[in-house]
């Protein structure tokens, strides 16, 4: 075990791939690492040994939670006493400010997983248009260089606003990674921001569109989505996720009676896994006391609740099924559907009847990780297994009912769409209406492409591997997920 | 009578046929000719010679009672069948019921802004189209459409009062040019486009840009004149392009400076919008 630990950080100490604050991270993950794993009841250990329940690799003694979600306009309005900050007066102290707290905003990157809605926060500062221009830039910079993490995301919408249209116009203009970015999209946003929006997202990948309407109605207003597509409570946020894999699940079972029979005891697992992590996090680790952000009311414990994540979807119905030709597979046969929802529905109720010793668990569609190889992502269809669109945004609308902390699909569209915004604005008002959460697209011939969740720059992926380091933490995921999930093969959508 | 439309291709998604997204149907049969046609197998009804039969590498072609018929299932989508027909025809036709419409489209209904009806010469069907409109329309759906204007618009009050809007096709302004190109004078295609302007169901007006074959300058400055008396009328450019024309034709696609220059000439006789694609 030690010669192990100190390997490793020898290792962490001279890796060429590594910028500084990456270092910094590896090697407190290493840290943090040396305790043994938060001791768990014999059967929840069974299921974790077989990585069929992951903690995500958050590690052992978790001390803050992996996603915080302070409330910012509480801070923009009051200032901060502990940070000596006085409420801003101007556009320069707003984003001096916001960019100061983001330093202390603590989640499991390096940074923080959620930086605001940026366009409500700085909107009341924009006097002078080219002076709010020139700030935004320097903002969206700074968060860029610094945080250099796409799990890092901004929300704006989904009011047309001057800000807003400066940040969209400034993300196309940089075509950046991070911040990641969501557009709050309901029956306030009109047609013509959606479609710059669009536009936008067609040369950057961002921003992502959001149903607000099943958002609010899951947490009321105050949500925000943070990291690829997780929504979470203004004020509080994600303890853990813990992630159920059910590729792996499908693959110890050999019938549907198997599988019916083993599916709650790994739910169980899970709950037991996460409720005793999220304990850890405020009961061991005193999170919430060492934090002026408590003190500040910026975070509260009512606000925390836990992520339960699931995978490989796609291959544990094509499995238990034993579904070989592609008009029976998941995302084309009708008992693949039936069998898939019967799932979640099953998962939804025991998750949702747990009673954790902090707030509650909401089902996550998680995206996976870098090394899954054979496991496609929350409840999506396999790439390169996509029914024709029309009837990929049907199904895959029916399978995102029960994700209230979030889950998303992404569709990469032909350079035509460019010319067109108002032909993606109508799939996605349509996918909307059909209940889908929540929308990511990009354009195939972008250098930024969205890899699950997150966006990487394809040309940074191309100086990782070929040994460079990055400043940004998520092309290293990238290149990991460019090969284990085919993401550059996606099928494309000529529209 | 018109209980059935002659069918040679759906897309459900189209962001490149009017506003919006929207399903494309493609209808058989057209009375021009145009040398430089991208999808020439649309032109003619399917004559059943069986030439098709024998490149078919799936078998998805037999003759029946002395037709062709056309197995969907087995079919590969290789399109030898289309590139061996000497009739600029397509054994893939299908007779459709507006029924069996909107059931093709049934699932992109909820994506869509509505359809555009193209061709061949849609218009050719437009007592059949009148019938699509109606039931389209029940579904609060828009109905576009695609035209060269070798019908006369106002001998087809039903289709226009049932369309919401036309998409023009200019392709020469010279009768004899015009001919040359498509095997047909424009007589009736220019009081079409006076006339569908007129009464404000005219969407766009396209000219492809053929240099050598066509009077192209000429033929934007009077189009765009044309409709510059009215603002909402957009006038598309679109470049020649190779793909798809049988015989290939010996024209090289124009420039991008080229199309702006022209589209600037539209620009300058008053044309609020223009695309050039």
């Amino acid at each position: 075990m030690q010669k192990d630990v100190e390997k490793n950080i020898r290792k962490i100490l001279a890796d060429p791939q590594l910028t500084y604050p990456q270092r910094l991270k590896e090697l407190a993950a290493a840290a943090e690492n040396t305790p043994d794993p938060v001791v768990l009841t014999e059967e929840a250990q069974w299921f974790v040994d077989r990585d069929i329940v992951f903690d995500m690799g958050e590690g052992n003694a978790p001390y803050r939670p992996r996603y915080v979600l302070p409330d910012y306009d509480k801070f923009m309005k009051q200032g901060s006493e502990f940070l000596m900050l006085e409420p801003p007066k101007d556009i320069w102290d707003a984003v001096s400010n916001l960019l100061i707290l983001y330093r202390h905003v603590p989640s499991v990157i390096g940074g923080p997983v959620y930086i605001g809605h940026i366009d409500r926060l700085l909107e009341p500062f924009v006097k002078d248009e080219e002076e709010a221009r020139h700030a935004i830039k320097i903002f969206l910079t700074s968060v860029d260089r610094t945080i250099g993490d796409s799990f890092c995301h901004a929300d704006i919408g989904p009011y047309d606003t001057k800000a807003g249209r400066i940040i969209l116009e400034l993300s196309a203009e940089m075509q950046r990674p991070v911040p990641n970015m969501s557009l709050i999209y309901n029956e306030h946003t009109s047609d013509d921001f959606a479609c710059k929006a669009i536009e936008t997202g067609l040369v950057t990948a961002k921003p992502s569109f959001v149903n607000d309407a099943m958002y609010t109605a899951d947490w009321g207003q105050n949500y925000a989505i943070v990291s690829c597509y997780n929504a979470l409570p203004i004020g509080g946020g994600g303890l853990t996720l813990g992630r159920l894999n059910l590729k792996k699940l499908a693959d110890i079972c050999e019938n549907r009676e198997e599988f019916w029979k083993m599916l709650p005891k790994a739910v169980a697992a899970q709950c037991e896994q996460m409720d005793k992590r999220d304990t850890y996090i405020l009961e061991d680790a005193h999170f919430l006391e060492n934090t002026f952000m408590t003190a500040e009311g910026l975070i509260c414990k009512e606000k925390m609740v836990g992520m339960f994540g699931i995978v490989g979807m796609a291959e544990c119905v094509n499995k238990i099924l034993h579904l070989v030709k592609p008009e029976e597979r998941y995302g084309h046969g009708k008992e693949a559907e039936e069998f898939a929802l019967e799932i979640l529905d099953k998962i939804h109720e025991q998750v949702t009847a747990y009673k954790p010793k902090y707030g509650f668990f909401a089902m996550h569609g998680q995206v996976g990780i870098a090394t899954d190889t054979g496991v496609t992502p929350n409840t999506r269809v396999t790439v390169g297994e996509e029914p024709p669109l029309p009837e990929h945004l049907l199904f895959t609308a029916k399978t995102q009912k029960h994700f209230a902390a979030g889950i998303g699909e992404l569709f990469p569209f032909e350079e035509t769409a460019k010319k067109n915004p108002e032909a993606v604005l109508d799939i996605i008002k349509g996918a909307f209406k059909e209940n889908m959460r929540y929308f990511s697209f990009y354009s195939k011939d972008s250098d930024v492409v969205r890899v699950t969740g997150y966006l990487v720059k394809r040309s940074d992926i191309e100086k990782y591997d070929a040994g460079q380091a990055s400043l940004d933490a998520s092309t290293v995921l990238g290149a990991g997920a460019s090969k284990g999930l085919r993401i550059f093969e996606r099928s494309v959508r000529n529209v | 009578m018109c209980k059935y439309g002659l069918v040679n291709k759906i897309i459900p998604f189209s962001c490149v046929d009017g506003p919006g997204n929207r399903s494309a149907v493609f209808f058989q049969g057209c009375d021009f000719a145009c040398r430089y046609c991208h999808n020439p197998e649309t032109q003619k009804v399917c004559e059943s010679c069986g030439v098709c039969l024998k490149c078919c590498p799936t078998g998805a072609l037999s003759m029946e009672n002395g037709r062709v018929i056309w197995d969907s299932k087995l079919c590969c989508g290789c399109d030898s069948c289309i590139q061996a027909c000497e009739n600029h025809s397509s054994p893939k036709v299908r007779q459709m019921t507006v029924e069996d419409i909107l059931a093709e489209i049934r699932s992109a209904l909820p994506f869509i802004n509505g359809i555009t009806v193209s061709g061949g010469e849609c218009t050719k069907q437009h007592a059949f189209l009148v019938h699509l409109f109606r039931e389209i329309h029940k579904q609060g759906k828009t109905c576009f459409v695609d035209t060269n204007g070798q019908l006369d618009f106002r001998k087809m009050p039903e289709l226009v009062s049932e369309m919401d809007m036309a998409m023009l096709d200019v392709k020469a302004w010279d009768m004899e040019l015009h001919k040359k190109l498509t095997g047909r004078d424009n007589k009736i295609v220019l009081q079409n486009l006076d006339y569908l302007a007129e009464i404000g169901k005219l969407y766009e007006v396209r000219t492809v840009i053929v240099p050598g074959w066509m009077d192209e300058e000429e033929t934007v400055r009077q189009v765009a004149r044309r409709i510059a008396a009215y603002p909402s009328v957009r006038y598309k450019l679109i470049k020649f392009r190779p793909w798809g024309v049988r015989p290939p034709m010996d024209v090289e696609t124009p420039s991008d400076a080229y199309m702006e220059k022209l589209a600037e000439m539209a620009r300058t006789c008053g044309v609020r919008e223009i695309v050039c694609t």
